[in-house]
């Protein structure tokens, strides 16, 4: 009963998506689900020349992870430092606020006049996009550490050192993971709009763009349907790490 | 019996930027050597504040605190402290909750938790080894605590209300556990409470402040056995002279809340 609630709605939107299909007849508006069917059970077929949809999609799962990675190099440390010692919290703090607000793809222009055309400012977009929930959720991880338990363990002989890498770190790390959740649910979108930048050659963003300018809506949808996939499977994983290893987190009163 | 602690002309004021509270005026007094010390006193008397600046926690605005000679300067390990707040850590094990302190020290994995489980067992928490805090009740909770403070062997353990959320039951059964480990391990504890009775039941001495600014009324020596029957004469003498003493102070607290509304 309820795995037919949460697959009706889909089914229903397939069946009007066919229905518009037939009536349009126009595929350059709305492509005829089984030709997108047909595309995404042959993931191998080379489309359009560009490379297969596999190819492409490892190509951007790849940047996001790269541009992901440098972000939680640098967001988690700086926001633990950021979030327990005041003074490094007052020397950033203004600054963060100030680029915060401005979106990934605000930076296109920069990134490109930098970086030039490719890989670099992609990479630089997706961190972007990734670096700022990672930064904040670190932050305000590390600042809702109970008091009690940091002097609790200084009473026991503990040092700077030790309540930074016994207490802060595990006890903001679910916090820390939420924001490594968010900003990979960003980093892939902002790979997608990335790689639509002109100079681009490969990966999802590029096919769709690609078969946009040849009327291929039925490989536009086809990557679309990846992209909202790959970015379900990421969000649901990383959820799945946050109930598997932080359940003190919610069953601690 | 020669002093492990002195406390010396301690003040404590906090100031905040409306006003400034005097919280311990001019406190002076010693724990000696493997005693049990109490302190009783009317809840805000300052009482946990003093016990917070034995532990290093807070500074005192003037006077000095000295450990074995020396004036203390920050926590430390041989000050162990057990809080009335649940401290254990979340993440860990009850295993590796008690082990942390040694972990602290840099002692090896299996060596400190051969220690470890050598408190657990002391303080009946065996088979539990594994379980997470939120796993346990807010007695065992405490009982934890405390081996974690114990596994840590500090020269004196500082004890803030550590039974002051518990049901009367479990209360009673911890202080009989607590006594049994301070006998056996010859520790010297000072114990923060508000509960007279339980003040007389463990302690050698039991100190009683007065309400706020907090100071130190009156010393009361316990001459007792242990273990102590609760309903003997003499310990119900105690009470009431303890009791006496204290009516005033928990009175004066109350004016003194009454007409702060």
């Amino acid at each position: 009963m309820n795995i037919l609630k949460k697959i009706i709605m889909p089914l229903l939107g397939l069946l009007l998506w066919e229905l518009l299909a037939k009536w349009l007849n126009n595929p350059v508006i709305i492509p005829p689900v089984e030709s997108v069917i047909n595309i995404l059970m042959n993931p191998q077929t080379s489309v359009l020349g560009t490379g297969n949809l596999i190819e492409n999609t490892l190509i951007s799962i790849k940047r996001v992870i790269s541009g992901f990675i440098i972000a939680g190099i640098i967001g988690i440390p700086l926001g633990i430092f950021m979030g327990y010692f005041s003074t490094i919290m007052d020397l950033f703090d203004t600054f963060i606020e100030l680029l915060r607000p401005i979106p990934p793809l605000a930076w296109v222009p920069l990134a490109l006049a930098w970086f030039g055309i490719g890989e670099t400012s992609m990479l630089f977009i997706i961190f972007i996009g990734a670096f700022f929930p990672i930064l904040l959720n670190t932050i305000a991880g590390v600042k809702s550490v109970p008091k009690i338990l940091i002097e609790s363990i200084e009473t026991l002989g503990a040092k700077e050192k030790d309540i930074l890498l016994k207490i802060i770190l595990p006890a903001s790390s679910p916090s820390i993971l939420t924001g490594l959740r968010i900003g990979a649910g960003i980093a892939w979108m902002c790979v997608v709009a990335a790689e639509m930048l002109p100079g681009s050659s490969s990966g999802l963003g590029y096919l769709i763009m690609y078969s946009y300018s040849l009327g291929r809506m039925d490989i536009v949808v086809a990557s679309m349907i990846i992209i909202g996939m790959i970015g379900l499977i990421l969000d649901r994983g990383l959820k799945y790490l946050e109930n598997r290893y932080f359940k003190w987190k919610s069953l601690t009163k | 019996m020669s002093a492990i602690l002195e406390i010396k002309n301690v003040v404590k004021k906090f100031i905040s930027e409306k006003k400034e509270v005097l919280a311990v005026d001019n406190v002076n007094f010693y724990v000696e050597h493997n005693e049990f010390l109490s302190i009783v006193g009317p809840s805000g008397c300052g009482k946990s504040t003093l016990l917070r600046m034995i532990a290093g926690l807070e500074t005192p605005t003037s006077g000095e605190i000295l450990m074995e000679g020396k004036e203390i300067k920050g926590p430390g390990a041989e000050r162990g402290m057990v809080f009335q707040q649940y401290t254990l850590l979340p993440w860990r094990t009850v295993l590796d909750n008690v082990a942390i302190g040694l972990e602290i020290k840099g002692i090896p994995k299996k060596e400190r938790y051969e220690i470890s489980r050598k408190f657990i067992k002391m303080i009946g928490l065996e088979g539990f080894e594994d379980s997470y805090p939120y796993e346990l009740s807010g007695g065992m909770q405490q009982r934890v605590a405390i081996g974690r403070t114990l596994a840590n062997d500090p020269k004196i353990v500082l004890m803030d209300e550590p039974f002051g959320a518990l049901d009367a039951q479990t209360r009673t059964i911890l202080q009989n556990e607590l006594l049994k480990i301070w006998n056996k391990d010859k520790k010297t504890v000072l114990f923060v409470t508000h509960s007279v009775d339980e003040a007389i039941y463990l302690s050698d001495r039991v100190i009683i402040m007065t309400a706020r600014p907090g100071r130190i009324k009156d010393v009361i020596p316990i001459d007792l056995d242990r273990p102590r029957e609760r309903n003997s004469m003499e310990f119900i003498e105690y009470k009431k002279k303890i009791v006496d003493k204290l009516k005033d102070e928990v009175l004066k607290t109350y004016n003194m809340n009454n007409y702060s509304i």
